[in-house]
């Protein structure tokens, strides 16, 4: 069969290839004088002279900037190119669609497609080329390259021989079991292979690869959450008349004890599902409910950026669908290593973070805007801790009428697969997902990571909002980590299951019974469908082009029984499958207590410092990565879509202030009632008291949620803990602590966990030998309601002359502050980090009444950078100044910089004065001075200058134009 | 009555219910339609009043946004959406949809058989990326129905990779205004034109088109999105108390020249 070769290029440099010149560039290419990108596009088949050039004119160019060739071009002049192209069985949805708009053309001789990038790379020589391929223009996780002509690959045409292989475990010793473990990249540790092994004795025989893949995947973190469930034993070191003792005590399961805890405690009549289904649910009004997720993907991030972070917003879309609800909303909280990384430092097997930041942030942009799900809200945090381990937070928020979301699958049901066909992709990622990742898991995990393709699940959405009304099913699951045997398994585990393999559409033949089983191929969702509504869910199907395949049907054996062409490859008892995991015992070694200095003294000497100094540390700060604007990653997603963002993720006069939260009115709601998005996350508390950290970050998210008008009485809470490996007992003591803040933190905010996900492991062992781990990483995700959008605040000061007020108890402190991290010099980590004043909840209440009486023109919190970042940020939002003071007992660095919880600065107009200071009446609130017509921020001490920054250079700082 | 309005649903249309809102508040009466349901004949483009386009990712954009949805519409109903249009009823091609008609060459509708020589396209952004930001917008043609007459400025997002309007021939872009055949143009928050000059032409667009009509007027194509800004609560400055160029406006610009 004959390859056709068509090549693509602009007439006139285009934005593309001047994004990877830039990019060279910045990773130290200084000698490339000049990159053209081209594109390539493989045609297998049979073309004649007229198709060819249809084809290509047609299809292939834009005749305004474009031209195209076909036939085999060689090397242009003295320039070195460089081919890329896709490993076979990568998701390509452009070479998909070729295939289809050709044979729309009525070329039926077109037999495959396959796309590709052609670089012309002038300035390198043939090692620095090969160098900046590696470091920029492929990935080999997805991609194989060449110097010059690449030979495209296609699909192999091998058949599958559906061959089983038998598995000898019940005679396998100790150490066999665990080498067995590992071979397999099970991830399960002894006590769990012993129990499978007695399983399979007291079954008579050994397991086929299906089924104990099938274990690994069950059994894996990623799908039971094991160390969240674990029984720990807790040991603290404590000082007892003059001797150190250690005390211990026995947690059982942390999501018992206190997440789940915290929610029953809470009891709040407005929460509908909490930590049962693919996601948490809470009332919205009458007639709608609210679904939220949230999710990580940082090892697949790791190792394929794009294709990591891509994925991993498609399948926290799918945990809406698979609580029926209408997708309404992303959020995205990203955390890299420093972009300005010294190549030379990234360690080996390591992309360098500018590479992941541009990849990640590229793959959230792709699936959101592409499926029509506007990313309202978010952040981006970075750290060395994140270099070799990046974390990719993904939420979804859905919404659905009341009622109609079932989960009651009965005997008989047909198991339906809608969506994508299902290839070798991402085979073991739920237990890639469980392990430390080393300096090969790149290569070896590749098959771990896909690129998503975001139009077969928008027509998941259609085709399942209308199946959902129509109550065409019993029951639905996502097909996320773990595959089909993941989502089948839950679907039977409660009474049964039979499914074919063979019914299993692929996208390619040759795989593995197990390898259909456990495949992670994306955009799948599992439905259980009574037999006489499969012809209407078929329709449905046809409407809105996506795939529906029968593979089996529940039964009520209370066992899931699977085969392949007739013949049992699988035949396993729920109630051991699903509950006979051995409970996992750990330890967990609390922190010794942090010592309480007073913290009052610092070396720097307050008497040296100017008005000059003072703003520079805030030009600074404000231009630091952790502060500084992110409009123009903010930019690329698309957030207007579905029309619903009453507050929008930028705000103020220009549109260039950062938002506290965002506030939605979803499309089809009546009256005027709103949700909120709003976050909360600060690794630099995790390094130092995860407890603390706890107690911040759910602070910090409700607090969001207030500034924009949220109801602090009906806030909901998400956590995602993001920590390194737990059978270290100083991990597993840290993460004991942060679990025990949750719970105190919710309580005493009244505000519920509904939904929550953990990713552990994430440590990176080097080439170098050392381990690198992440920071401790609490994210907190809250969703608040609003009952009138028109009536939200956004944090730009509104008019000259108003009043400022710092509302809560203002006591600022240096532990864990961007000023600490920013001047290490100056030694002022020695603080504390700040405790929650417990005025806090009714501080928010007093606000929130404040905000619907309509009395607060602005309210900003006081976060990363303290107060001076935070009325800095208030007048970019306003483009105007502001005139602050502060009495003789103050501490101007303190005051200015240091960082508080349970505080925000609130603008409010001199003739409301009375009426709002009247709902602090026994609350901790302080005057800190007025807004401003001249485009400055004073701030006097005692009458003494102390900073005068002006707007311009606060902008400049914070937002510098682009070049 | 209230005219019946064919909103195409085809394989990655994501701003169809925007639309059917916009058309609702408008008086109007959106229908959304799936791409097959035409192709199986289950419905006809003749039995509606209006026809939309709205905005999405139509096939992923692969091979350029609008592509292929430009081919569907070639292939499948050329002598439908000829007639459609000959006919003069109101047909809005929104982001996504304007490229398609562009691609499809039903805007600017006069070009020659042979586009080589003289073409138009919606291109990458000069910026580079996809970019979402509010933009100010001038109604321009008195000879567009959708924007004829429209007495105030429009105020609405943008949204999209390519939306670089370019053309092959300089004539062409005379004759695009000689025609009145520039419906919306990019401008400065004080009214006064954008000049190419970013951001408040977003995306390097020749003369600052943001939107282009067929030389009857009944077509309209334009890359921002006025279903995004049906509401006062929309507007970006709704909390500093600012309110006013509804994209509103357009919809119900439309609805009113049937009646």
């Amino acid at each position: 069969m004959t390859i056709y070769r068509f090549l693509v290029r602009f007439k006139y440099p285009d934005p593309r290839s001047a994004g990877f010149l830039a990019d060279a560039r910045a990773l130290g290419f200084a000698a490339l004088q000049r990159l053209e990108c081209q594109d390539l596009y493989f045609i297998e088949g049979q073309l004649s002279a007229g198709e060819a050039q249809q084809l290509a004119l047609k299809l292939l160019t834009d005749p305004v900037t474009q031209t195209a060739s076909w036939e085999a071009q060689s090397a242009e002049g003295e320039l070195l190119a460089v081919e890329v192209a896709y490993r076979p069985g990568v998701t390509d949805p452009v070479a998909h669609e070729t295939l289809r708009a050709a044979r729309e053309l009525g070329f039926e001789g077109v037999q495959h497609t396959a796309t590709g990038l052609r670089f012309l790379l002038d300035g390198l020589d043939q090692a620095q080329a090969e160098k900046l391929t590696r470091q920029l223009l492929a990935n080999p996780v997805i991609q194989h390259w060449a110097m010059g002509q690449i030979s495209p690959s296609f699909p192999e045409e091998t058949e599958s021989s559906g061959e089983v292989e038998i598995i000898p475990l019940r005679d396998e010793s100790e150490a066999g079991l665990l080498a067995l473990s590992q071979n397999r990249r099970a991830a399960l540790d002894l006590p769990e292979m012993q129990a499978m092994q007695a399983y399979f004795r007291r079954e008579g025989r050994d397991p086929t690869d299906v089924e104990f893949e099938m274990f690994a995947q069950t059994w894996s973190e990623h799908c039971v959450h094991k160390t969240f469930k674990a029984l720990v034993e807790v040991r603290e070191e404590r000082i007892v008349n003059g001797q150190n003792q250690i005390l211990t005590s026995h947690l059982d399961s942390i999501i018992k004890t206190y997440l789940k805890a915290a929610t029953d405690a809470i009891a709040a009549p407005w929460v509908r599902s909490a930590f049962v289904d693919n996601a948490g649910i809470v009332d919205f009004d009458e007639e709608f409910e609210i679904s939220f997720k949230a999710e990580t993907h940082n090892h697949p991030s790791a190792v394929e950026p794009f294709g990591g972070a891509n994925t991993g917003v498609g399948g926290v879309i799918r945990d809406i669908l698979g609580v029926s609800a209408k997708p309404i909303a992303n959020t995205d909280v990203l955390c890299f290593g420093p972009q300005n990384l010294v190549p030379a430092h990234v360690p080996e097997g390591v992309l360098h973070p500018r590479r992941i930041q541009s990849g990640v942030v590229a793959g959230v942009q792709d699936y959101g805007n592409k499926i029509g799900i506007p990313t309202v809200n978010g952040a981006i945090l970075y750290d060395d801790g994140y270099t070799a381990n990046p974390l990719v937070f993904c939420g979804c928020v859905g919404i659905a009428p009341k009622g109609l979301h079932h989960k009651d699958p009965r005997p008989g049901d047909r198991i339906i697969i809608l969506g994508g066909r299902t290839g070798r992709d991402g085979l073991r990622g739920a237990t890639f997902s469980s392990m430390t990742m080393d300096a090969q898991t790149g290569e070896v995990s590749g098959a771990s990571v896909q690129i998503g393709d975001p139009i077969t699940e928008k027509g998941l959405i259609d085709v399942i909002t209308r199946a959902r009304d129509l109550a065409l099913y019993s029951d639905i699951t996502d097909c996320g980590a773990g595959g089909l045997s993941s989502a089948v398994g839950e679907m039977t585990s409660q009474r049964g299951g039979e499914v074919e393999l063979k019914a299993v559409r692929l996208k390619y033949p040759g795989l593995a019974p197990w390898e259909i089983w456990l495949s992670e191929a994306q955009e799948r969702m599992v439905l259980a469908v009574p037999p006489q509504n499969l012809p209407a869910l078929q329709t449905l199907c046809d409407t809105f082009n996506t795939e529906l395949t029968d593979i089996g049907a529940v039964t009520d054996t209370g066992r899931i029984r699977i085969t392949y062409g007739g013949e049992t490859v699988l035949d396993l008892e729920n109630e051991f499958l699903h509950n006979g995991i051995p409970q996992r015992r750990l330890v967990a070694a609390l922190p010794a207590a942090e010592q309480e200095t007073n913290g009052q003294k610092m070396r720097q000497d307050e008497q040296t410092l100017t008005p000059a100094i003072f703003a520079s540390q805030l030009y600074a700060l404000l231009s630091s990565p952790n502060i500084a604007s992110k409009a123009p990653v903010i930019r690329l997603y698309d957030h207007e879509v579905q029309g619903a963002c009453a507050v929008k993720p930028l705000t103020g006069i220009e549109m260039d202030a950062p938002s506290d939260a965002a506030v939605l009115k979803p499309m089809g709601v009546r009256g005027s009632r709103g949700i909120v998005l709003s976050n909360g996350i600060n690794p630099e508390y995790g390094k130092r008291d995860s407890y603390k950290m706890a107690w911040a970050v759910i602070d910090e998210a409700i607090r969001n949620a207030v500034a924009v008008g949220a109801d602090p009485q009906r806030i909901a809470l998400l956590d995602n803990f993001c920590w390194g490996d737990p059978t270290r007992p100083e991990t597993m003591g840290s993460l004991v602590q942060a679990a025990r803040g949750c719970y105190d933190a919710a309580l005493f905010f009244q505000a519920p966990f509904i939904s929550g996900k953990d990713s552990l492991n994430n440590e990176y062992l080097g080439a170098d030998g050392l381990r690198h781990s992440i920071p401790p990483t609490l994210l907190i995700s809250a969703l608040g309601m609003v009952e009138d959008v028109s009536a939200a605040v956004t944090m730009d000061f509104k008019a000259p002359g108003s009043d400022l007020y710092i509302v809560g108890d203002f006591q600022p402190l240096f532990g864990g502050s961007q000023l600490a991290k920013l001047r290490p010099d100056w030694n002022l980590g020695a603080d504390p980090l700040p405790s929650l004043s417990p005025h806090t909840p009714q501080v928010y209440r007093a606000l929130h009444q404040a905000i619907r009486a309509g009395l607060v023109l602005a309210a900003h919190d006081l976060s990363e950078g303290g107060l001076a970042v935070t009325a800095a940020e208030m007048c970019i939002g306003g483009r105007m100044g502001a005139a602050l003071k502060f009495g003789e007992r103050d501490e101007a660095l303190r005051v200015l910089f240091g960082e508080t919880t349970g505080c925000l600065l609130v603008e409010v107009a001199p003739q409301h004065r009375r009426a709002f200071l009247d709902f602090f009446a026994d609350l901790p609130f302080t005057w800190v001075g007025k807004t401003a017509s001249h485009p400055h921020l004073d701030v006097t001490l005692y009458g003494a200058p102390v900073l005068h920054a002006s707007l311009d250079e606060i902008l400049q700082a914070f937002a510098p134009p682009s070049p | 009555m209230p005219p019946k309005t064919l909103i195409l649903q085809a394989y990655g249309t994501n701003r169809d219910d925007d639309v059917a809102e916009a058309l609702t508040l408008a008086g109007a009466l959106p229908c959304e339609v799936p791409l097959n349901e035409l192709r199986a004949g289950k419905q006809r483009f003749a039995d509606f009043d209006m026809l939309v386009l709205p905005g999405g990712f139509s096939y992923a954009d692969a091979l350029g946004a609008g592509k292929l949805l430009a081919l569907d519409l070639t292939s499948y109903f050329a002598e439908e959406i000829a007639a459609f249009v000959a006919s003069g009823k109101p047909v809005l091609g929104i982001c996504n949809g304007f490229q398609a008609l562009v691609k499809a060459g039903i805007l600017p509708g006069d070009l020659p058989a042979s586009p080589e020589e003289d073409a138009i396209t919606l291109t990458f952004n000069a910026c580079g990326h996809f970019e979402c930001r509010w933009v100010h917008l001038a109604p321009v043609s008195q000879t567009c129905l959708w924007t004829r007459d429209l007495p105030d400025t429009i105020f609405c997002p943008v949204s999209h990779g390519e939306g670089n309007f370019q053309a092959s021939l300089n004539s062409r872009l005379a004759a695009l205004a000689a025609n009145d055949q520039i419906a919306l143009t990019y401008i400065r928050p004080d009214g006064s034109p954008a000049n190419g000059e970013y951001p408040h032409n977003p995306n390097g667009s020749l003369l600052d088109i943001a939107g282009i009509c067929n030389p009857q007027g009944n077509v309209l194509g334009l890359m921002p999105h006025p279903e995004n800004h049906i509401h006062p609560w929309q507007h970006p400055l709704h909390t500093r108390g600012e309110h006013g160029g509804l994209g509103l406006a357009l919809f119900q610009r439309a609805v009113a020249s049937g009646k």
